[in-house]
């Protein structure tokens, strides 16, 4: 296992190294230039060049994979173009907010998502599984930003329970932070939810229809056993491995939900930077983006030694 | 399966509770007075000489001061300064600044930093280049006082100490006014009404002021009129909120979670006249904004004239500005170069530009050499007001029977490519839209899109000694009547001349809580934060 591991960690280097490559490449091929940004609306040629200059953005290319490069191995994401603060701070400085969404979507979504899935596959045709499979086309057809908005005018214009935007620390107060996320949490998790709650329907229908399902029935076990200990325990790896595969949908559905909701997290950051071509901070995000799903991968893959004892490596 | 979704819930109840009882509430600051304001864009440089960006302006006049403050006529009064003399022959300026000034760090604000801040502005702003152009010497007396010693007697040395929008002349200490106008400065101390809280900035989110009780306002309680008159810092903090989403911005605004909202969208004004406590209040006595479509007079078809003067037949403002605006409440028909409303605004030269004509447009254009080649124009399609006005000119164009090439992209692409000189084969274009400010568009000297510097002017370079000409004769003009003579003549020269063919001006008011502000003071370009205070 341990062997498997390192294995794995060795094997994210490359990947790394692709998605340095690629980045910083497909970011100069991109239109714009960051100079006549930062130099403004009524700025002229000559002062867009003086600032492109002074930026270093009129050398080579391969200079500045260069530069840049070296300083990544260091662990140096680099300067913001615009605000002259290192990237791995204002990183830093988004890693809260980024993280108490995801994490808080995830239990949110996990939570609900599982149990409803279950109830699907348990009442499978009944009335109960056509609400879970309406709710969760829902999920899947409603845009991220529309359900947003529309929890915003409910929760918070007209019934005035919830912040429309903003996001509290935890060190504010519990409430306050909890407060800050419902609303985002609900909105980014409802897709996420419906993915979730349709895989586990179809894979607790498939685990429900086998023998051992049968035996422990006529054995005459309560329901709620038969349900949680034999059938979602053995139809468990889809869904983790959906749960893994959801991380991204939560990383590009940050974006979305972070603008709409104002909350000053990895999502906005990277909107910002691209809008801007701040390429320093761009690259230094999505090389973070990058490593968090080869982790959030890594643990599925080691989840499934514990959630499957047939599987070793 | 009740008893298993009851379980759940049970422990995920049990769960917060813990949580809630763990956590501590983090003591709340008693009766602080906080203005948390929307602005149009997000501060990111602490320099306001790095950048022409306008919120990089209302950052730097927070926390710095100027030496002459404009007023709501756009006529410059002391700030700064106490008194100043100029000599008989219009030549020599004679300054002395006030008493007392400090900067944040507590050190005295010297004629060392004025002179220092004042080089280092003239050589990134258009109008301070061109000040210090005419300027021969400009020395220290003493600690107070400082002399400016003009070659000729450039009569626009006041207005340009005054000036407001982009590139503020601020004056900062002369430890950052000395380092490299390319290079942008990392502290923000500057002897302003608000202090600005570095270690509280976070860029993209939210930048922090904290009130400067050591400020010290002009003397007498002089009335507020836009930059003019004692700055009162009346709140102990500003947090200026970067929303970026209108939409978003707005419901904040309405459930009361800003005070403030420089430029709402314009599709949201009918939501907020009607919300419960919010008002919204015009920029000033002039509209605060202007459209422009800019020609690239290098490349053919509009390196003819009769080609650019075709495109005045094309444009209906009226279109435009519904598209761009919708409520005419908000827009004003102006079919002059010099903003309409303004103090210089005339009709010389206008004629051209009312007579909508498309016919006589493409007859234009075909006088002018042009056999259907593809015409290239950048269309932003992420621009809230560039957006709708771009594509009512390709409609119109297309209508008229040109061939347009309508290149999509967004802004910040558009920033980029207009800066080609290329032909638009090979990268370049042929025409862009964009969007400037009625301050310095009031002012033949300050409004740099009027300009035919050739190179050295903005993109789409016209070229045209005789609007340079006229637009330096202002600055000499001595007297009112010499400066409406020279406005005249320059804009009748720069209309025959298409350096651009305006759309039409506008004003998006600002937002705010009237049930929770006081002391808002109208400005028609950047937004005054100071002498607000809060219920």
């Amino acid at each position: 296992m341990v062997a498997y591991i390192v294995r794995r960690m060795l094997a994210t280097i490359p990947v790394m190294a692709v998605v340095a490559v690629f980045v910083f490449f497909l970011l100069r091929l991109a239109p714009g230039d960051p100079a006549a940004i930062i130099a403004g609306e009524d700025a002229t040629g000559e002062a867009i060049a003086a600032v492109r200059a002074k930026l270093g953005l009129d050398r080579p290319v391969l200079e500045q994979f260069g530069v840049w490069l070296y300083g990544l191995v260091q662990g140096d994401f680099g300067t913001s173009i615009f605000s002259n603060l290192p990237v791995g701070r204002l990183i830093a400085q988004r890693i809260e907010p980024t993280l108490a969404l995801t994490v808080s979507t995830l239990l949110v979504a996990v939570c609900l998502a599982i149990p409803l899935g279950v109830l699907a596959a348990w009442r499978a045709g009944r009335w109960a599984d056509r609400v879970v499979m309406v709710f969760v086309v829902m999920g899947f057809a409603l845009p991220g930003f529309l359900v947003g908005y529309v929890l915003i005018y409910v929760f918070s214009i007209k019934l005035g329970w919830l912040p429309v935007q903003g996001y509290r620390p935890i060190s504010e107060g519990f409430l306050p932070f909890a407060e800050s996320l419902v609303l985002p949490s609900l909105t980014l998790g409802i897709a996420y939810m419906a993915l979730i709650a349709r895989i586990t329907r179809a894979s607790m229908l498939e685990v429900l229809s086998q023998d051992y399902i049968r035996t422990a029935n006529s054995k005459g076990l309560e329901t709620r056993r038969v349900l949680m200990l034999h059938a979602l325990r053995n139809a468990s790896v889809p869904i983790v491995t959906v749960i893994g595969i959801g991380v991204a949908l939560l990383i590009s559905g940050v974006v979305i939900t972070e603008t709409v909701f104002n909350i000053p997290g990895l999502g906005r950051l990277t909107v910002d930077a691209v809008l801007k071509r701040d390429y320093p901070i761009v690259q230094g995000l999505i090389i973070v983006f990058a490593g968090a799903k080869v982790l959030v991968n890594l643990l599925i893959d080691i989840s499934y030694v514990f959630l499957d004892p047939r599987i070793r490596y | 399966m009740t008893g298993l979704l009851a379980s759940t819930l049970r422990r995920m109840a049990v769960a917060v509770a813990l949580a809630v009882a763990a956590s501590t509430p983090s003591p709340v600051l008693a009766q602080e007075k906080v203005l948390r304001a929307v602005m149009h864009a997000d501060v990111r440089t602490l320099d306001p000489f790095w950048t022409t960006q306008t919120i990089a302006g209302i950052h730097g006049m927070l926390v710095y001061d100027t030496l002459f403050g404009n007023d709501e006529d756009d006529r410059p009064k002391p700030q700064m300064v106490d008194t100043y003399e100029l000599s008989p022959d219009r030549k020599t300026y004679t300054f002395k600044l006030r008493d007392g000034l400090k900067f944040h760090d507590g050190s005295p604000v010297t004629t060392k930093d004025v002179i220092a801040s004042l080089r280092r502005w003239g050589a990134k702003d258009s109008a301070g280049q061109r000040l210090l152009s005419f300027t021969d010497t400009l020395e220290a007396i003493d600690d107070k006082s400082f002399r400016l010693a003009l070659k000729e007697p450039y009569g626009m040395v006041l207005e340009t100490l005054g000036k407001t929008g982009t590139s503020v002349p601020i004056i900062m200490r002369e430890k950052e006014a000395l380092t490299d106008p390319n290079t942008q400065i990392t502290e923000a101390i500057g002897s302003g009404p608000f202090k600005f809280a570095k270690d509280q900035w976070v860029p993209g989110s939210k930048t922090v002021y904290l009130k400067n009780a050591d400020y010290l306002p002009r003397p007498g309680n002089e009335r507020p009129s836009a930059f003019a008159g004692s700055k009162i810092p009346k709140v102990d903090r500003i947090e200026l909120v970067w929303i970026s989403d209108p939409q978003t911005a707005m419901s904040a605004l309405v459930s009361g979670e800003i005070d403030f909202y420089e430029q709402p969208s314009v599709d949201f004004l009918p939501i907020l006249q009607g919300a419960r406590g919010v008002k919204l209040m015009k920029g000033g006595k002039i509209d605060t904004l202007f459209g422009l479509i800019r020609l690239n007079h290098l490349h053919p078809p509009f390196n003819n004239i009769k080609a650019r003067q075709a495109m005045y037949h094309l444009v209906n403002q009226e279109d435009f500005l519904r598209a761009t605006i919708g409520d005419p409440n908000y827009y004003t028909v102006c079919h002059g170069m010099i903003v309409c409303g303004s103090a210089l605004a005339n009709d010389a030269g206008s004629a051209m530009m009312k007579d909508y004509n498309p016919k006589k447009a493409l007859q234009l254009m075909k006088e002018a050499g042009y056999n259907g080649e593809p015409i290239t124009v950048l269309f932003p399609t992420d621009h809230v007001s560039i957006t709708p006005a771009t594509q009512v000119l390709i409609q119109a164009m297309r209508e008229a029977g040109l061939n347009v090439d309508a290149q999509s992209m967004d802004w910040g692409s558009v920033v980029s490519r207009r800066t080609k000189r290329e032909p638009p084969a090979q990268g370049g274009w042929n025409i862009f839209l964009t969007t400037s400010g009625t301050v310095a568009g009031s002012n033949p000297v300050l409004h740099t899109w009027i300009g035919a510097a050739c190179d050295k002017g903005l993109f789409g370079w016209p070229c045209d000694p005789e609007v340079e000409r006229l637009r330096s004769a202002y600055g000499f003009a001595a007297t009112d009547e010499e400066k409406k003579k020279a406005a005249r003549d320059l804009q009748a020269r720069a209309i025959e001349q298409v350096v651009y063919v305006p759309y039409g001006q506008w004003t998006v008011p600002l937002a705010f809580r009237a049930d929770r502000l006081d002391g808002i003071v109208p400005s028609p370009g950047l937004a005054v934060l100071w002498n607000i205070s809060k219920k």
